[in-house]
C-alpha cells in the first residue's frame, strides 16, 4: 500500500549534461495538499528537476527526503510505489486503447483482464474528483482535455497522492485550462500534493500556494504566492525588468495588401471549415483573428499561403489575385508566413540552421550562382543573421530540431522578415513560447507593422491580440462574426464573439 | 455451367477451400500477433519453408507426423527469434531483414533436403479425422468436420487468438507496445521482451502454416513448395485489419477462389482457365482496394524502439 506523502523535500539537486549544468544545488519542499509551482524559462532546469523526482534522470549529487526519510528513486516504477505521479507534457496513451485499457496497463497480474473492476475503480476516482469521463470510450476520440485527465486518473489509479504535471495548459484551450486549475484545486484541497511546472504567470498565481522560482538552473526565489505579484516573479523568473509591448500611434489606413473575398475552403475531414470569410489587411496594420482554435484558423493561414485549395472566393496579394498560384509564386508575390507547427512546417527539422535560413531563396542569387550554392554568401548571410536575431546555437551546422522553440521562432522570422514581405501570416507564433521569447516576438512583429507590413495575426491570446493589433477579428465556425477596431474590443465582447453570440457583443 | 455444379461438386469446392485456408490462417494470425506488436515480418515466407522442410523430413525420419509438427514448432520458434535478434536488438530496417529471413529460410530449406533427401520421397502425413456425429450431417458435414487436425487447429485459433490480444492481460500489452511504445515503457511493459514473444509465436505459427503443406496436404516435398502463401499472408494481414476474424474472412475468400479455380481446371468447366487462375489474386487486390481506407495499422508498425534521450 502506499503510504502517505506528508513532507517531500529535494535537497542540494545538481544534475549535469554534456555541456550544461542543468539543476546547481537545488531545493524544493512541498507538503500534504500544498500546490508548489515551479516557476522558469524553457531550459531554466524545471522539467530536468521534476524527471530527476520521477526517477528518470539520477542526480549527481543532493538527496530526496520523503517523510524525513531519505530515498533513492531509479524508475519510474519506484516514484509510483512512494506514491509520486507524473503527467508529462507529451502523453503517454496509446490512442487506439480505452480509456480504461490505458490506466490498467501495465498493472494486470492475471492472465484475463478484468475490466469491470478496473471500470468501477475508475469511476470511483472520476466521482470522487468530478473528472467526467467514460471509461469505455477510445482514447483517439477524447479531446486534448480528456487526455490529460485519463492521464491524472493514470496517476491516481496507481496510488499516487502527489503529482506533477508538466505545462499541463500548454496544449489546452483557455476554457479547458480553467477546468484543469478548477480540477488540481479539488484534488489538493482532498490532501494531495501538487506540482506544477509553469511558466504562465496568471496560471501560477490563480492556482499555487507557493511558488520556486528557478533560472538557470538555480532556485533565485521561493515564496509564497499570496505573498507576491505578477510582475515581481515575471522579474524574478527572466531576472531583468520586463517592458511590456503595446503598439503605438494610431493606424492610418494605407493601402491594401491582402485580401480575402468570400472564401470557402475544406477542413482535413471534408466538411467546409471556411464559410465566406471576407477580410481586408492593410499596409502597416495588424489584424488579430481571435478564435477558440479549430474554428478555421489553420484553414485560413493554408489558404492564404497556397497550401489549401480554396472551393469558392477570391484572395488578392499585394493587387494581384493569388486565388490559384502555387505557393512558390505567393512566396515570390510577398507573402511571408510564420506556421502553426513551427518545427515541421516552419523549417525542416533534421536541416542546419544555415539551409533553413536561405530555405526560400536558395535557388536565387545571391545564395545561387549557375546552379551552384554559393557557400560563402550563404555562411556569411547566416552568420549575420543568427546574431542579429539572438539566435541561441552552437554552430551553423546545428540541426534546427535542436533548438528550443524560442529559438525554431526565431530562425523562421529571421527567414521570413528579411525576405520582406509585403504581407506576414502569423499563426499563433508565441504559443508554447517562454515570456522572454515571446516578448522578443512581439517586438520583430511591432517592428514589420512599422515597417509597412500587413500583419495576420492568429492568436488565442486576447492579452497578446489586444496589446499588438490594430483590428481583431473573430473567428466562428468558419466565419468572420465581427471585426472590431482594438480600441472597442475587450475582453468579454470578444469572449461572446468567440462563443458565437453576436447579439449582445455589440 | 448449370447442371455441373450440383451439391457434390460444390461440396468438393467447399471442403478443398476450407483446407486450403489452413496454411493462410495459420501464418496470418501468426503474423497478426507480430504487427499488432509493431514490427512486421516479411520473412514469412522463409520461415514457412523451413517448417515445411523441418516437419517433413522429421516425419519421415521419425514416422510419425505429430513428431514432425513438434520440430517444425521448434524451428519456427528459432526463425522468430532470429528475426528478432535482428529486428529488434539490433533495430536493423524491418522489410529489408525480414527479406533477408525469406531468402534464409528458402537456400537453407532447399540446401538440407537436396543434402538429406535430394528426390521426390512421399511420407505418411496427417490423417483426416471425421468428427463424430457432426460429420454426418448432410452437406456441412464433409465439407467443415472430415478433415486433419492442423486444419481444425488453424479455425480454432480464430477465437483463441481473438481471446488472447482482446481480452488477455497479455494481449493488452501487445496492443499497447505496437501502437505507442513508449507509454507502455512508462508503465513497465517491456516492449523489447514483447517484440520478441510475438515474433516467437508468430514463427510457431508460420513454420505450422509451412508443415501443413507437406504433412497434412502433400504428403511430400519440393523445392520452393509455399509458392509465395507466406506473402499472401501478410496481405491477408492488412485485409483483416489485424482482427483474426477479418483475417478468417480473407483467408476463406482466398481459399474458395482458389479451390473453385482448381476445379474449374480439373473439372474442364466451360470457363476460361487463364482467367481462373488469377481468380484467387483478383479477388484480393480489389477485396484489398475496397477494403482500404480508415485503416488501422498499428501506429507503431515498422519502427524500432528506442527509449527516449531527451535531455
Amino acid at each position: 500500500m502506499v503510504k502517505k506523502i506528508e513532507h517531500l523535500e529535494m535537497v542540494g539537486i545538481t544534475k549535469r549534461f554534456p555541456g550544461v549544468l542543468s539543476n546547481n544545488n537545488v531545493n524544493i519542499q512541498i507538503k500534504t495538499g500544498e500546490v508548489l509551482a515551479i516557476l522558469g524559462e524553457n531550459g531554466a532546469g524545471k522539467t530536468t528537476l521534476m524527471n530527476i523526482l520521477y526517477g528518470l534522470y539520477k542526480p549527481d549529487a543532493g538527496k530526496i527526503l520523503l517523510n524525513g526519510k531519505q530515498v533513492s528513486i531509479n524508475s519510474p516504477k519506484e516514484a509510483i510505489a512512494l506514491g509520486i505521479g507524473m503527467v508529462h507534457q507529451h502523453f503517454m496513451l496509446v490512442p487506439t486503447l480505452t480509456v480504461c485499457e490505458n490506466v490498467i496497463l501495465g498493472l494486470s497480474k492475471s492472465f484475463i483482464v478484468d475490466i469491470k473492476t478496473a471500470t468501477q475503480r475508475i469511476r470511483e476516482i472520476t466521482d470522487t474528483y468530478g473528472l467526467a469521463i467514460n471509461p469505455d470510450a477510445y482514447v483517439w476520440q477524447l479531446s486534448v482535455g480528456e487526455q490529460q485527465r485519463v492521464e491524472i486518473i493514470k496517476a491516481l489509479y496507481r496510488g499516487a497522492n502527489l503529482l506533477i504535471l508538466d505545462e499541463p495548459t500548454a496544449v489546452l484551450t483557455p476554457q479547458e485550462s480553467k477546468e484543469l486549475i478548477q480540477l488540481l484545486r479539488n484534488m489538493s484541497a482532498q490532501g494531495n500534493s501538487i506540482i506544477i511546472i509553469s511558466h504562465k504567470l496568471h496560471e501560477v498565481m490563480s492556482l499555487s500556494d507557493r511558488v520556486t522560482v528557478l533560472r538557470d538552473g538555480e532556485v533565485c526565489a521561493d515564496v509564497c504566492t499570496r505573498e507576491t505579484s505578477q510582475d515581481a516573479l515575471a522579474q524574478l523568473m527572466v531576472g531583468r525588468e520586463m517592458a511590456p509591448c503595446q503598439r503605438e500611434g494610431t493606424f492610418s489606413p494605407g493601402k491594401a495588401v491582402l485580401e480575402l473575398q468570400e472564401v470557402y475552403s475544406q477542413g482535413d475531414k471534408g466538411t467546409e471549415a471556411l464559410t465566406g470569410v471576407s477580410l481586408t489587411i492593410r499596409e502597416g496594420e495588424i489584424l488579430g483573428i481571435a478564435g477558440v482554435s479549430g474554428n478555421g484558423q489553420k484553414e485560413l493561414a493554408e489558404v492564404i499561403a497556397g497550401l489549401r485549395k480554396l472551393s469558392k472566393g477570391k484572395i488578392s496579394l499585394n493587387g494581384k489575385e493569388s486565388t490559384k498560384m502555387s505557393p512558390a509564386n505567393i512566396i515570390e508575390q510577398g507573402l511571408g508566413y510564420i506556421p502553426e507547427d513551427r518545427l515541421r512546417v516552419g523549417t525542416i527539422p533534421s536541416f542546419s540552421i544555415w539551409e533553413n535560413l536561405i530555405l526560400k531563396d536558395h535557388h536565387q542569387r545571391p545564395f545561387a550562382k549557375h546552379l551552384l550554392l554559393q557557400n560563402r554568401v550563404i555562411m556569411s548571410h547566416s552568420s549575420s543573421l543568427v546574431e542579429k536575431y539572438g539566435i541561441k546555437t552552437p554552430t551553423l551546422e546545428t540541426p534546427t530540431s535542436s533548438l528550443s522553440g524560442g529559438n525554431i521562432q526565431r530562425v523562421i522570422l529571421a527567414r521570413e522578415i528579411t525576405r520582406s514581405p509585403v504581407a506576414l501570416v502569423a499563426a499563433y507564433p508565441t504559443r508554447g513560447l517562454d515570456i522572454g521569447a515571446t516578448e522578443y516576438l512581439h517586438s520583430k512583429l511591432l517592428e514589420a507593422r512599422s515597417n509597412g507590413i500587413g500583419v495576420l495575426l492568429i492568436s488565442e491570446d486576447l492579452e497578446e491580440l489586444m496589446s499588438l493589433c490594430d483590428n481583431i477579428a473573430v473567428l466562428y465556425e468558419g466565419r468572420v462574426m465581427k471585426v472590431i477596431p482594438v480600441e472597442e474590443a475587450n475582453e468579454r465582447v470578444l469572449g461572446l464573439l468567440m462563443a458565437g453570440i453576436a447579439e449582445q457583443a455589440s | 455451367m448449370d447442371g455441373i455444379i450440383n451439391s457434390e461438386i460444390m461440396i468438393i469446392i467447399l471442403a478443398a477451400g476450407i483446407r486450403l485456408a489452413t496454411p493462410y490462417l495459420l501464418a496470418a494470425l501468426g503474423e497478426m500477433f507480430v504487427q499488432r506488436s509493431g514490427v512486421y515480418n516479411l520473412g514469412v515466407e522463409g520461415i514457412m519453408m523451413m517448417g515445411a522442410f523441418s516437419g517433413f523430413y522429421a516425419t519421415l525420419q521419425l514416422g510419425s507426423p505429430l513428431l514432425g509438427i513438434a520440430v517444425s514448432l521448434v524451428v519456427g520458434a528459432l526463425m522468430g527469434l532470429l528475426m528478432a535478434l535482428v529486428s529488434v536488438t539490433f533495430k536493423a530496417e524491418q522489410g529489408i531483414s525480414g527479406i533477408g529471413l525469406y531468402m534464409f529460410g528458402w537456400g537453407l530449406s532447399g540446401l538440407l533436403f537436396r543434402l538429406y533427401v535430394g528426390g521426390i520421397t512421399s511420407v505418411e502425413g496427417l490423417k483426416a479425422v471425421k468428427v463424430p456425429l457432426l460429420s454426418s450431417i448432410p452437406f456441412l458435414g464433409p465439407v467443415l468436420f472430415d478433415h486433419n487436425g492442423l486444419v481444425y487447429t488453424a479455425f480454432l485459433l480464430v477465437p483463441v487468438t481473438g481471446f488472447i490480444l482482446f481480452k488477455s492481460s497479455w494481449g493488452l500489452n501487445v496492443r499497447a507496445v505496437g501502437n505507442k511504445p513508449e507509454a507502455a515503457d512508462t508503465l513497465g511493459v517491456s516492449v523489447v521482451l514483447i517484440r520478441y514473444q510475438c515474433l516467437i509465436v508468430g514463427g510457431m505459427l508460420a513454420a505450422l502454416a509451412g508443415a501443413f503443406l507437406t504433412i497434412g496436404q502433400a504428403n511430400m516435398y519440393a523445392d520452393n513448395i509455399t509458392a509465395g502463401r507466406g506473402f499472401i499472408a501478410i496481405a491477408l494481414v492488412y485485409f483483416g485489419r489485424w482482427s483474426p476474424w477479418g483475417i478468417l474472412l480473407g483467408s476463406l475468400l482466398f481459399s474458395l477462389a482458389d479451390s473453385f479455380q482448381s476445379m474449374v481446371q480439373v473439372l474442364g468447366i466451360n470457363f476460361p482457365y487463364e482467367l481462373a487462375v488469377v481468380l484467387p489474386y483478383m479477388v484480393t487486390i480489389i477485396a484489398l482496394a475496397i477494403s482500404y481506407g480508415r485503416v488501422w495499422a498499428p501506429a507503431a508498425l515498422g519502427k524500432p524502439f528506442q527509449r527516449g534521450t531527451r535531455g
